[in-house]
Parts: C-alpha cells; structure tokens; sequence
C-alpha cells in the first residue's frame, strides 16, 4: 500500500490544456475514481502517474518517493515506476499466449522459473481464467480478454494499480458483473487504486472518493454520497444522476416570515441565511426525492403528465406545471395515461441552492 | 499561467548542470525521439546533401570545362553549364531534344499505358471475363520484370543492319530489312514502354474500382441517368485520383528510366533525358549531366505538386467505408469470350512472347541464323570457344556471370535488409512521434527519394561519393555505394510499409509492456518486430525484387569491380553478344520470379498488394 501524492500538476498539448493545475492525494489502499467527460483530462492525469505522459510542472510522490518533479528535475520512467496498469482496449500481446502476456512482465523483474509459475497461477485463479492458459488472445472473447489483462495486472504485485476505463468495452451485462470482481479484487489485492471512467454509476459503486474533472479542473472530490447529495456546484449537480437533475431558477423572496425562492409556481424554502446579494439562485432536486401522488394534495403542486418511460424496475415521468417541467423517478412499472393530472411535493431536505454566479453551491 | 497564479512550477527552470543531466536523462526516456533523430540525420545525408551536391557541382568549373574555359579555376563558381545546356549553340542537342524527346515518349507511354491498363482493370473487376485468375497472375509479370525485357526481345525480332552486327528474326524469316523507324527509336521506345509500364495503371485502378460500390451506379441509375452518364457522371469521378496518380506515377518513372531508351534510341542517337544525363557523364561532363538532372527533379517535383492539388483534394471520395459495400459483375454478354481471348492475346504477346524470343536468341549458335540447325546449348554450359562471343563460355559456367549473378543476389538481400530495418525504425520515429515536427521532417525526407527519378539519383551519387566525404571514403566503383543508393531509392516504399505496419500496432500495447518494466530493446524484440513481422518481410522481399532488376539506378556506379546481371546484360547487348545477354536475362527474371512466388507463399497471396504502394 502506497500514497499517491500529485501537487501542481499541468499538462497541455500544443495550445490545449489537458490538466490546468491538479492536486491530488489517494490515500493507501483506498479506490479513487476520476470521473469526467470525455476530454475532461482523466486520461491525461492517470497517463501523467503512470509516467506515460510528462506534464510541464509540479511533483508525484509515491509514498516517500519522489517520481516526478520539474523543478527538482526528478523523473522516474514507466518502466522503474512499478505499477500495474490497465487499459480500455485491454492490450494483450496478439502473437503471445495467455501465459506469456502474463509472464513476460514477471521475468523481467527477475523472478525465478518457480516463483513465475506460481504468481500466474495465482493470477489465473483469481479471474479464472486457468482453463484458457495457452489459448491467443483472438481466440478469447471481449469479456476473457478482460480476465487476462486483470490477471496481468495482478501477477505484478503492484501496490499501485491503475486503470483507464476498463469496463467500457464490454457490454452492460458483463460491465455489471466485472463491476462486481473489481470491487472485490480491490479488496483483496489492498492495492492504492486509480479508476478513470466517464461512466458514473461505476464511480458511484465502485470508489472510496470520486474525483469529478472537466476541463482539466477538479470540480469537485469526495465519497460517493458526498458527489450524489451534496454537489458541490452545478456541473457536478447536473454530470451526475440519470435522469438528470431537475433545476429551478427563481428570485429569494420572503413568504410568511420564511426566506424562500420564487420559482413561478414553485416556492422552494431556502435554509439558514441566504446572501444579502443573492437576488437569483438556481435550486436542484434529484428526480427519485420527488414525492407524487394521482390525487390532490394539501400544499403539493398540481402538474400534468406529458411523458411516461417506464425502465422495468422504475419509471421516468415528466411532469408539466403552470412554469416549470419537472422529471420524476419512481419505482415500478408505472402505467398511466399522458395528460393526467398529477400533484408532487418536495422534501426540503433533497434541495441544493446554487449561486447564479460562482455555480457554486451555497450550502455546503 | 495568468489563469492560475498560485501553479508553483509554472516558471522554467534556470540551466544548470542538473538541468542538462535532466534533460538528457528525459531524452534517453523517450527512444521514438533518439531513433527519429538518428533516422533523420543519417536520411539528410543520403538524401539531402546529394542533392545540395549536384546544385553545387553544377554551379562550379568541372576539370572538363577547362578545355572550353582555359582560365577558368576549377572550382570557382559559374553560371557556365547553365548556360552550355539552356542557352548556348549545344542546347539544342543537349537539352531541347532530350526534352522533347522525354515528354513526347513520356506522354505517348504514359497515356498508352494507362489506358491499356485501365481497361484491363475494369476488365478483370467488373466484368465477367474469364480466366480471371490466371491473367490476374500474368497481368503483374511485365512489373516484376526489368523493364528493358521487352526491349531485348524487341532487338532480337526487329533489329536491322543499320549498326551491324547480324539482324533479327524478322529479316531472317521475311527476307526484308524492317525500317529504322520500327527497328530503333521513338516508335519502338515507346511500344516497349508502354507494354511494361500498363502495370502501374492497372495495379493502381483495378484497385480503386474494388472500393468503388456499385449501389453508387445503382444510385445513379435509379436517379434516372443511362449507363454513359453513370460512368461518366459517377465512376469516372470516383476513380480520378487514382488516375491521376497513376500518370503521375507512370510519367515521372518514364523520365528516370534508363534501359529501353539506351537499347532501342542510342543506336540511332535517339537521346532522352536519362540517356544524355548517361552521355554526358560518359563523357565526363558531369556539370552539364547534373543540370540536366537537376532539370529531370524539377519537372517530377512539379508533377507530383500539380497532382496533389487538381486532384489530392478528392483523395478521401475513394474510402473503404466497409458498410453496405457490393459490387455487382457487369456481364460482357456475347462479347465475353472476344474480350476474353483479346486479354490473353495481349497477355501472351507482352509476357511470353519476349521470353520465348529471349531463349531461342540464347540458343541459336551464329548470330542471326534462326533455324532449327542452329540451335545450340553452347551459351548455356559450353567451355569456353574462341571462335564464340570471344571465347567467354556458356553462362552456367563463366565466372563473370557467377560473379555479377552473386552481386545481384547479395545487393538483393542486403537492399533488402538494410531496407527493411530502416523502414522498421523510420516506421516508428514517425507512428510514435505522430504530430511532431521531428516525425514530419522525418517522413518528408524519406519519402523525397521519390521525387528523384533513378537516372538523377545515380547521376547524383557519382558526384557525392567520387571523392572521400566527410567520414566516408570514396565510394564510387564499390559494391557499398550500390547498397547504399538502393537502399535510398526504395525508401519511401519501405517507410511507407513500415508506417503502415506500425500504425496497426497500439500504441498502448507498448505501454502496458513500459509499465511492466520491460525495457526498450526488449519491447522491439518482444513486441514491436514480431507484430510487424509479416508486412516487413513482404516489404523486404519486394525490395529484393525491385533491387535485382535494377539498371537505371545502378548503371551510372557500375564497375567491373561490382558488376551485377542487370549491367552485365547491358554490356553484353553493347557488344553484340545478344544470345549471353539472352540468357543471362532469362536467368535475371528466373531469379524475380522465384523471389516473388516466395513473396506470395509467405504472404498468403498477398504479396503483389503491396506492389501498390510502391
């Protein structure tokens, strides 16, 4: 287990900033995961620890050990930075077997005929992948290439693991059980792990800390429920959840004696004190925190129903009212007819205030 | 930096000791910039300075001009060649006949032989002509072959008492002396020319019509258009850059080649470009032979620009999109088997005939005398008779000829080696540093051999490695400079293979193998060779061929110190000896052929794709 310590860095091609000023710590043995859009310098910052790539300024540290610094003019090659690394395209070598993708990495590190065999068939075991030993990597299907290019990864040993979307190629069956294998890999392995994925719901299952990056700036870092519940401003509010979510833009006004905003139909309660400044605010709510009910309500808004997407285990609904459209998420099969009348409620606890401005969020 | 003031590292480094061992420890990391560097050095060499040398060479007094310019110091700079090719009382002789004479019979072949070849193209893709597969084998031959074959055989049917020595098949049988017009000159430059060069038309677009899906006709005839409007309207479109490449292509190897324009135009000082470029540095002159060369560079560089921009802008119309693609069999009706029997005429006529002609011309004893009586083995494997061909013995067992037959297969192999591991690493420099100036730089001057037509390079070469240059002895006479220039005029065929073969390998495969900590000689060895392997031994096989049939490039540095079959060929036919230089040529293309059916067992068949490229 090993701390990956990265201060200051940047990295750009040409005119294109990749990572405009990256600081970044994973603390041993934890599974962080960068999440992005594509172009959002993921890649480039993983490809930058791994020593793929060199960025123009600031300092990578494994543990004690400096890897990297412009200033200092350190800089530790990919092939003494011990690390396993794993790609999308998986990257086995087409003219060798199973057993010598797995092995080639091992002689090099100078371990004996013995010692070799046995990682491999530890390696092998534990993505069971034994049986296929001697078969080409053509001869696998995408799912077993998987297999092998994990096994690779772990017969090295690594207490640095790396991996570059490696479920993105595999289908949204397989995607979920590998889902399932890498958590429990990771656990076994205790290795510091760095996941780049622009797939959120691997971020939010897999991670200990999720990095959200765009436009090679972190917008935001924290666990899972942390990025979910409580983002930290709009891009991160807006890039995670499917369906995305709802967004309204009043002015703060006062209702009662409570401080409130104006959404048109919509009066949303803000807590605590809101700037004195802040005239316009943008407010969130996760589309599954919306309560719903086909029959009129105390309070709740009156909306009609203008689309339903049932998913098998849940059901998109789009709800119009007078000003605003609002998404829901419900669970079950739901089955009604377009042009319902519907009424909805919010809880004031799922609420996020963003400025207008800064599109940071106010609360936290 | 402006955007983020508190970026600690954002200031350079100031240049200290450190720094530099940094830097140079930061370089040693990144192998793709060493090997470009290295390629891109030893490149500019072999390619650049030659040609910086021979703009030199033609600005400066040549010891030859002394006899014109007495007081002229040799060495000192002139515009004197300039003006003796362009303007003076020779330029006429030296330069506005060759001209004329290069452009007619480049534009002459260059259109016969596109034409020709075009047809057969469409012939054999979309029609349903018959034996397909045999003619798709012969149709290639004429390419593998040198290209002076035909002209030999050409002799050997038509030659006429006009330089003496005895006369061809066709006098002997018929009694009648053919005119100078059909025995020597433009007339059958030309015909022999354009029955080699076909295959450059026809490699080049029997391959666009392969990408060009039918369903566009289909498109085109349910918009309501006939069968001429489709063709003209949509194929023909289709198919222009291809075209054009391929009279660029035929043009600018017509104006670079040697052979057939010696055999058939020097007996009737019939000269073209390259064989005054020949004359003149025979005669050593070689100021005015390097203008003229320089001249020949020129007008190729033009072509290939003019190409580029009429029609490079359409290149992407001709693309594999690999959905959707059919291409129906146009069916030739009644005229199947005329068309059928007109191809395997040709065929027969351009492939078979001359060989057939070349052995019985080995095989006849007295010059001249085609009968059956005359028939003899004794230039096969006869002891030496001073009576015969002054007393050299049969060609399976004369020294020279074993000699000159193992200079050609060592240039072959050696061409093809050396070729090889440097379209490899060029391959590399260029694929992995894509984007970079240095990789840019890198495949622009392996690819400018190309736009030196063979003739000039060899023109070129004499004038670099005559003398010692820099760390290099005088190489002229040996057997390295033949390497050497074989090696750079087929570079950019090899870089391109290398690139291509390159560009299949991911680049992360190499990554994940850097990770594991395996170092760079080992990732070539272990990755990077065996996956390219199979397009590199085509690419060096190719080499091979195009190395043994080379005259043009090679008869300017020949000696006999480093004589091979192609010049050894050349000399014979220059004495007369014509059943050795029968023989000795049956022998060259036995060699090519053998070479090439090895290409296609290693290759599974596809071996002659590759002749695409080149």
């Amino acid at each position: 287990m090993e701390e990956i310590h990265l201060t200051g860095i940047r990295k750009s091609y040409g005119k294109e900033i990749a990572v405009r000023h990256l600081d970044l710590t994973v603390t041993p043995g934890a599974f962080l995961t960068i999440l992005g859009p594509s172009g959002c310098g993921k890649t480039t910052t993983l490809r930058v620890i791994a020593g793929l790539e060199e960025p123009e300024a600031g300092e990578i540290r494994f543990g004690d050990r400096l890897i990297f610094s412009r200033q200092k003019g350190v800089i530790v090659p990919p092939e003494s930075r011990n690390l396993g690394l794993i790609f999308q395209s998986y990257a086995l070598w087409p003219h060798m077997t199973v057993e010598r993708n797995i092995t080639l990495g091992l002689k090099q590190m100078g371990l004996n005929a013995r010692e070799t065999a046995e990682r491999l068939e530890v390696a092998l075991e534990k993505v069971q992948m034994k049986p296929y030993q001697l078969r080409y990597p053509s001869e696998l299907s995408g799912g077993q290439q998987q297999r092998v290019a994990l096994a690779r990864m772990i017969a090295s040993r690594s207490s640095i693991l790396l991996m570059d979307e490696p479920l993105s190629n595999l289908d949204a069956k397989l995607r979920t059980e590998m889902r399932g294998e890498l958590k429990r890999l990771h656990r076994d392995l205790e290795a510091t792990t760095v996941y780049v994925t622009h797939d959120q719901i691997e971020a939010l299952t897999l991670s200990d800390i999720v990095v959200v990056m765009d436009k090679g700036v972190v917008k935001q870092q924290g666990t899972p429920y942390e990025i979910y519940h409580h983002p930290a401003n709009l891009f991160v509010a807006d890039f995670i959840g499917d369906p995305g979510i709802n967004r309204f833009s009043g002015t703060i006004s006062r209702k009662n004696g409570t401080v409130g905003l104006d959404c048109g139909d919509l009066w949303l309660p803000v807590p605590g004190d809101p700037p004195a400044n802040a005239g316009e605010l943008i407010a969130t709510v996760r589309p599954e925190s919306i309560k719903v009910s086909p029959e009129a309500r105390e309070g709740w808004l009156r909306g009609t129903l203008e689309s339903v997407q049932p998913k098998g285990s849940d059901t998109i609904l789009q709800v119009r009212t007078e000003n605003n459209s609002i998404t829901l998420l419900q669970p079950g099969f739901i089955r009604m007819d377009l042009g319902d009348p519907l009424w909805v409620d919010f809880d004031s606890e799922s609420l996020n205030f963003f400025d207008v401005e800064s599109e940071n969020n106010l609360l936290s | 930096m402006s955007l983020n003031p508190a970026s600690s590292g954002s200031q350079p480094p100031t240049l200290s000791r450190s720094n530099l061992t940094y830097h140079v420890y930061r370089l040693l990391n990144q192998p793709e910039k060493i090997l470009g560097l290295l390629c891109l050095a030893v490149l500019s060499f072999l390619v650049l300075v030659p040609l910086f040398e021979i703009i030199h060479d033609a600005l400066v007094y040549q010891s030859y001009d002394l006899a014109y310019r007495p007081e002229a110091k040799v060495g000192s700079f002139t515009l004197f060649h300039l003006e003796r090719v362009f303007t003076g009382p020779l330029s006429r002789a030296l330069f506005l006949k060759p001209l004329f004479n290069s452009v007619a019979v480049g534009v002459c072949v260059t259109v016969l032989g596109v034409g020709i070849g075009s047809g057969l193209a469409w012939l054999m893709v979309r029609t349903n002509i018959r034996f397909k597969g045999v003619f798709g084998a012969l149709v290639v031959v004429p390419y593998m072959m040198p290209s002076w074959v035909l002209a030999l055989a050409w002799l050997s049917l038509f030659k006429n008492d006009r330089i003496g020595g005895a006369e061809g098949m066709f006098t002997s049988f018929f009694g009648v002396q053919p005119p100078d017009w059909v025995s020597y000159g433009f007339f059958p430059i030309v015909i022999c020319l354009a029955l080699h060069y076909y295959a450059y038309g026809y490699l080049l677009m029997s391959g666009a019509l392969a990408t060009v899906d039918s369903e566009l006709e289909e498109a085109g005839a349910i918009a309501g258009m006939n069968r001429r409007q489709r063709l003209w309207r949509i194929t023909f479109p289709l198919l222009l850059p291809a075209l054009g490449s391929a009279v660029v292509l035929t043009f600018i190897r017509i104006l670079g080649t040697f052979g057939t324009p010696a055999l058939l135009g020097l007996p009737v000082r019939f000269f073209t470009f390259s064989t005054q470029i020949y004359a003149s540095l025979n005669a050593r002159n070689s100021g005015d032979a390097f203008v003229l060369a320089l001249v020949l560079i020129v007008m190729a560089i033009t072509f290939i620009w003019i190409n580029s921009r009429v029609i490079g802008i359409r290149r992407s119309f001709v693309t594999l999109t690999g959905k959707g693609f059919r291409q129906r069999e146009i069916s030739l009706g009644v005229w199947c088997w005329p068309a059928t029997i007109a191809v395997g005429l040709f065929l027969a006529v351009t492939v078979v005939l001359p060989l057939l002609i070349l052995l019985w011309e080995s095989l006849v004893i007295t010059p001249g005398d085609y009968t059956l009586q005359g028939l003899t083995a004794h230039f096969w494997i006869g002891e030496s008779d001073p009576d015969l061909a002054y007393g050299e013995p049969g060609v399976l067992l004369s020294p020279g000829i074993l000699t000159a037959l193992w200079n050609s297969i060592k240039l072959g192999v050696m061409a093809a080696v050396c070729n090889g591991l440097l379209g490899l690493m060029v391959g590399y420099a260029a694929v992995r540093g894509r984007g970079t100036l240095l990789a840019r730089w890198l495949e622009g001057v392996a690819f400018a051999p190309y736009i030196f037509p063979s003739i000039a390079l060899g023109a070129i070469y004499i004038g670099m490695f005559s003398a010692p240059w820099g760390p290099l002895p005088a190489l002229y006479g040996t057997f390295t400079i033949l390497v050497l220039i074989t090696v750079v005029k087929n570079l950019p065929f090899t870089s391109r293979t290398g690139i291509a073969a390159m560009l299949q390998i991911d680049k992360s495969l190499e990554e994940t193998a850097r990770v594991q900590g395996i170092g760079w000689f080992r990732r070539m060895a272990k990755i990077i060779i065996p996956m390219s392997s199979s397009g590199l031994t085509a690419g060096m096989l190719l080499t091979f061929i195009t190395a043994t049939r080379e005259l043009s490039l090679i008869i300017l540095l020949l000696s006999p110190a480093n004589m091979v079959l192609t010049g050894l060929i050349f000399n014979y036919n220059e004495q007369d000896m014509t059943q050795h230089s029968g023989a000795v040529t049956l022998f060259l293309v036995l060699i090519i052929v053998g070479a090439n059916v090895l290409v296609r067992l290693l290759t599974g068949g596809g071996g002659l794709q590759g002749l695409r490229h080149t």
